[in-house]
């Protein structure tokens, strides 16, 4: 089986938000950036199809040589190719495009990306990408086993859950619950020194068409304080509840 | 011209987003007409009290069950046959899952997570929440066709009297469209979700294991509430991963929560930063949920909450 793992470079989820160039660039600046958490945890759910089944891992990122740290540590963990498509990720299309190209090139069996990226939260690339290269699709997959050309996923609905089948090739979604928190790999030495050595390709981009542009970016407003109710008097919580914030 | 919505239903019964959907599309609208398409709704009528003028009833039992590419075809349909530059969704799981497959099958720029009426129509641009909900991000959809993904709870409902004729539509559907086949559905009966609560109730580490969720259930009784709980929580195993909220969890976005004994992680005060009102009880005063929340209540959640469950009964049987 051959999977392709999807990898956005995103801020980490403790960095602090800001923009420049008047409100209308995210500020790098003093950021760490990470694999995509959602990402994470469906290359941890690869490298399961790794050690189990046999299959061979590829991860790709669409971006400026800025993220090839981000790609080096997916190898590091243990995928076997990276490719990077050089061109910044500016809309969700776009980047699904780009995708759609190195995924039908490579004629893959499974395509795992994160359910979103915590940093624009778009949730969109994974159904676009299936949609542009006609496969299957499943979203906020919580589970995932393959067997043959059939896979049978979980996915997460409004509270609750649902059992979907679907041949390959398939796109997902995926989510915490693909691995738990704490099946996530922490590269070591061997696997750092490793991924120097493995090939990471850089192709072209095609052209393609952007649908939406981030004109403006905005931080919400400061939030007033905190009113302090002492326990002993809970009924003006309930009041404040009731008659001034209207929530219950 | 017309803007179009998806309406969806549970049971045959439409689904508070679906009237909040419609609300957004009236709004946007203008003076053209808003197009509902239903799957299988027992009163497709009960749109009009909000705006909308036409609905298309699929009644296909083969859509019975949500199947996102199946539905994606149909609203498609729906869209060419009405003429339409606006499709309006909601946000829910299903809603999220079918949006993306909608845009490129009618090569419509999406916008998700829309946190209000467009800033403007020429150039249609949308504020929508980014990073978590730690910024807005202002993007312009500029393709000839548009979806735009309404957050739950952004917009509120409006209602606009008036009368809506109800077509039966068939929309002519694949074999490809069934591709994905839905096995089984899990899912918990007369149980609120995190997605469509007005009021959800989570806990954290504060409360020492699992066995202290009593008081947590009870309050959400009382409530209506949902329960959900903060990363540690679902890690450790406490409660399960699907009351998740936060970062790499649910989002919250109802219009009050309540925090018992959750110190506010960035990462957790980033998920639920959408919920209109936040109540935190927690015996630090120093733990970062203060600076997030409306009202708190420092001290012993185990002594706060029983007492606080028994005035909100009194409150409640005052205010039924």
């Amino acid at each position: 089986m051959k999977i392709l793992v999807c990898i956005s470079h995103v801020p980490d989820t403790t960095s602090k938000i800001n923009f420049t160039d008047g409100d209308s660039k995210f500020d790098t600046n003093g950021v760490n950036f990470v694999i995509n958490p959602n990402d994470e945890f469906g290359l941890t759910r690869a490298m399961w199809f790794k050690e189990k089944q046999g299959a061979s891992v590829d991860v790709v990122n669409v971006g400026g040589a800025e993220t090839e740290p981000t790609l080096r540590k997916a190898l590091a963990i243990g995928a076997d190719n990276a490719i990077r498509v050089n061109t910044p990720a500016t809309d969700g299309f776009q980047v699904a495009k780009q995708l759609a190209k190195v995924a039908k090139k490579g004629e893959y069996d499974l395509i795992i990306a994160g359910r979103e990226s915590i940093d624009y939260n778009g949730g969109m690339v994974p159904g676009m990408l299936a949609a542009i290269l006609d496969a299957n699709f499943i979203n906020t997959c919580i589970s995932i086993e393959v067997e043959g050309d059939k896979a049978t996923a979980i996915r997460e609905i409004d509270g609750g859950k649902e059992t979907l089948t679907a041949s390959l090739p398939l796109v997902i979604g995926g989510q915490k619950g693909l691995v738990e928190e704490s099946d996530l790999k922490i590269p070591n030495m061997r696997g750092i020194m490793q991924a120097r050595k493995k090939p990471l390709n850089v192709v072209e981009p095609d052209e393609a068409p952007t649908q939406t542009e981030a004109v403006k970016f905005e931080k919400p407003a400061p939030k007033g304080d905190v009113k302090l109710v002492d326990p002993e008097n809970l009924d003006e919580l309930i009041d404040l509840l009731h008659n001034e914030a209207k929530a219950i | 011209m017309s803007v179009l919505v998806y309406t969806e239903t549970e049971d045959g019964k439409f689904k508070k987003a679906a009237f909040e959907v419609a609300s957004y599309a009236k709004e946007v609208a203008g003076g053209d007409e808003v197009v509902a398409v239903s799957f299988n709704a027992t009163d497709a009528s009960e749109l009009a009290k909000y705006g909308v003028s036409k609905v298309l009833n699929i009644q296909n039992d083969k859509l019975s069950k949500f199947n996102a590419e199946a539905y994606a075809d149909a609203l498609k349909q729906a869209a060419q046959k009405e003429g339409s530059k606006i499709v309006v969704v909601s946000q829910s799981a299903n809603s999220k899952y079918l949006a993306p497959l909608l845009a490129v099958h009618l090569n419509a720029g999406y916008a998700s997570n829309v946190m209000a009426a467009p800033e403007s129509t020429d150039p249609f641009t949308v504020k929508r929440s980014a990073f978590t909900n730690k910024a807005f991000n202002f993007t312009k959809i500029t393709t000839d066709v548009k979806i735009v993904g309404l957050s739950q709870n952004a917009f509120g409902l409006k209602e606009n009297e008036g009368d809506a004729s109800v077509e039966d539509f068939s929309p002519e559907l694949k074999d490809g469209d069934f591709s994905v086949n839905v096995e089984s559905v899990d899912k918990a009966k007369d149980k609120v979700t995190i997605a469509d609560a007005e009021v959800v109730v989570s806990g954290g580490r504060g409360l020492k294991g699992p066995e202290n969720w009593g008081m947590i259930e009870e309050m959400a009784d009382i409530l209506g509430a949902a329960t959900a709980c903060s990363k540690p929580v679902s890690d450790m195993g406490w409660r399960p991963h699907s009351e998740h909220v936060g970062q790499t969890g649910k989002p919250v976005a109802s219009n009050l929560y309540i925090a018992v004994g959750i110190s506010g992680a960035i990462q957790h005060l980033a998920g639920i930063n959408a919920a209109k009102t936040k109540v935190v009880i927690n015996n630090d005063p120093e733990a970062p949920f203060f600076k997030a929340a409306d009202y708190g209540v420092v001290g012993d959640a185990f002594e706060i909450v029983p007492k606080l469950n028994e005035k909100l009964k009194e409150f409640k049987a005052k205010n039924a």
